[in-house]
């Protein structure tokens, strides 16, 4: 029984690893860029979204819906002003500028709001539980799963039934032959990337709730998320869940069995599953 | 003229590859450019379409600049392209291949998914499959349709009977009247100088990034060809 309860939490945590993921992997996907800076952004928008609900005195999903459409122009912005410039055959100018911003993001972040950790108040949410019969789970682990998967289902919905889903794949498979149909690549890239932080405001919603946060922690939740992202396979937003659910399975396997385990068995689950897949349980065909 | 090259030069790098072409296309007319393999054809249609950015004065569209414009904004003019190869794009179904021509400009005009479909009937039966499952012939099919859905004034065809067999390249052939008839101007690029000639008004022959040759395709002679191909005296 233990067993079972164990597995279904780390199956949950893995909903919360797919949400730290799904941004990731989506602009991995579209133009091959690596944002190391992704956890800190995830850190920013729950900053944004703990100011939003401190100021006018709002419900946090409330707070995330008025941050989610900032944080898009943000990401648009980001993409357009800066990223677009250093993307190209070589990947390291991309990686050492995201690597950049993620440490300007960490000191502005410590400037702004301190080294002191935080919370965002989920009022009674925070503990409220439900029996599942053989199991008993937390609504806010529960709340996070299913909004995993209403992301990756909404996620792939704009992909494979959409004008912009069809370009965001003409582009990604390639952008010189997407500019001959008059799509202008950046522009893709850009948009790519604003929806990337709408997801990664999701992220930081849950996140913000469901533990403490301080400026310096994003690039352990990248750890994670780059976990789910290649275990998954690259692209594959259904693999990224999946390897968020190996490595949260592990977890609190792990952790069920020494505390001091956690974070090794996520780890670990991560190593084997590469020397047994070394490109993911749902590699891309095409790449 | 609705499309000219003035004194185009284009290079890769340290390599020049074209030296000053001028070629010129009128409304409604099919223009054939043949030449050997390295002669240029291909980068001649890049520069037209913007995939290489030259000076601006160097491609005029209407009689305006545009061969410094990004090739998206190229294409929205109306200028559409069947690159060499076919160029599909995996992730999408035969029929996202032809959506995708169509979805940033779609000009009013003949050409949409039902009349592609009637023009390549095949297609329409393998529409749900990915674009590069299908056969050579039939992918090339595809890209002309995708660059048709545009309804675009000018229509640039790099090399669309490579690697084909002959029965396929006749069937993609005989859908060039058609094609014409629909009032785009054509440039077919080929290097099956019978093919080029028979759906063309005129021709230019170009080698080693010159052109060689511009003459009305009906009266044209054998030797005039010979030479400006292989560069020989006639
Ligand atoms: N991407 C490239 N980089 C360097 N040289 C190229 C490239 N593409 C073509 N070339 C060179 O430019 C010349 C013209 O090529 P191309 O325009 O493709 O000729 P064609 O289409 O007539 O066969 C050739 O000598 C070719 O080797
Ligand atoms: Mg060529």
């Amino acid at each position: 029984m233990i067993w079972v309860d164990t597995i279904v939490q780390g199956i949950l945590l893995g909903g919360l690893y797919a949400l730290f993921a799904a941004g990731l992997s989506l602009v991995f996907g579209i133009m091959r860029l690596v944002n190391l800076a992704h956890g800190d952004l995830i850190i920013f928008a729950a900053f944004a979204i703990l100011l939003i609900t401190s100021t006018f005195g709002l419900n946090p999903f409330v707070a995330a819906l008025i941050a989610a459409p900032v944080m898009f122009v943000l990401g648009w912005a980001l993409q357009r002003f800066v990223l677009n410039r250093v993307l190209g055959k070589d990947i390291l100018p991309p990686l050492l500028v995201t690597f950049g911003l993620s440490v300007a993001l960490q000191n502005g972040m410590l400037e702004a709001f301190s080294a002191d950790s935080q919370r965002i108040p989920a009022g009674p949410l925070e503990s409220a539980s439900v029996d599942l019969g053989i199991v008993t789970v937390g609504w806010m682990p529960l709340l996070t799963f299913a909004t995993a998967i209403a992301v990756i289902i909404g996620l792939n919905q704009i992909f494979y039934r959409t004008a912009l889903g069809r370009a965001f794949r003409a582009t990604s498979d390639d952008p010189v032959t997407a500019s001959l149909m008059g799509i202008a690549p950046k522009g893709i890239f850009a948009i790519a990337t604003g929806l990337a932080m709408v997801v990664v405001t999701i992220a930081a919603l849950y996140l913000g709730m469901r533990a403490n946060f301080d400026p310096s922690i994003g690039p352990a939740r990248l750890i994670y998320a780059f976990e789910a992202v290649i275990i998954g396979g690259l692209g594959s937003l259904w693999g990224t869940l999946a390897g968020g659910i190996i490595i949260g399975v592990a977890q609190t396997l792990g952790a069920a069995i020494n505390p001091e385990w956690q974070i090794l068995a996520g780890h670990i689950a991560f190593l084997v599953v590469l020397l047994v897949r070394p490109r993911g349980l749902f590699p891309r065909a095409v790449d | 003229m609705i499309l000219e090259t003035k004194a185009l030069t284009a290079a890769y790098g340290q390599f020049r590859a074209l030296f000053g072409v001028d070629v010129a296309l009128a409304a409604g007319e099919t223009v054939a450019i043949i030449g050997a393999n390295g002669a240029g054809k291909s980068t001649l249609l890049r520069s037209i379409t913007g995939v290489i950015r030259n000076e601006a004065g160097m491609v005029l569209h209407r009689g305006e600049a545009i061969g410094a414009l990004p090739a998206e904004v190229v294409m929205q003019r109306g200028i559409a392209m069947v690159p060499e190869g076919r160029k599909l794009f995996p992730s999408l179904s035969v029929e996202e291949n032809l959506l995708i021509g169509g979805q940033v400009r779609r000009a009013a005009g003949p050409w949409n998914l039902a009349s592609v479909y009637e023009l390549f009937p095949i297609l329409r039966e393998r529409r749900l499959v990915p674009g590069t499952a299908l056969s050579g012939g039939q992918q090339q099919m595809v890209a002309i349709g995708r660059a048709l859905m545009s309804n675009p004034e000018v229509l640039l065809c790099d090399e669309i009977s490579l690697g084909l067999a002959p029965v396929v390249i006749r069937d993609i052939y005989a859908a060039m009247p058609r094609i014409k008839a629909s009032g785009a101007a054509i440039i077919v690029v080929e290097q099956d100088i019978g093919r080029a000639l028979s759906v063309a008004d005129r021709v230019y022959c170009m080698m080693e990034g010159r052109v060689t040759l511009a003459a009305p395709a009906a009266t044209v002679s054998r030797e005039a060809i010979h030479a400006a191909y292989f560069g020989e005296a006639a």
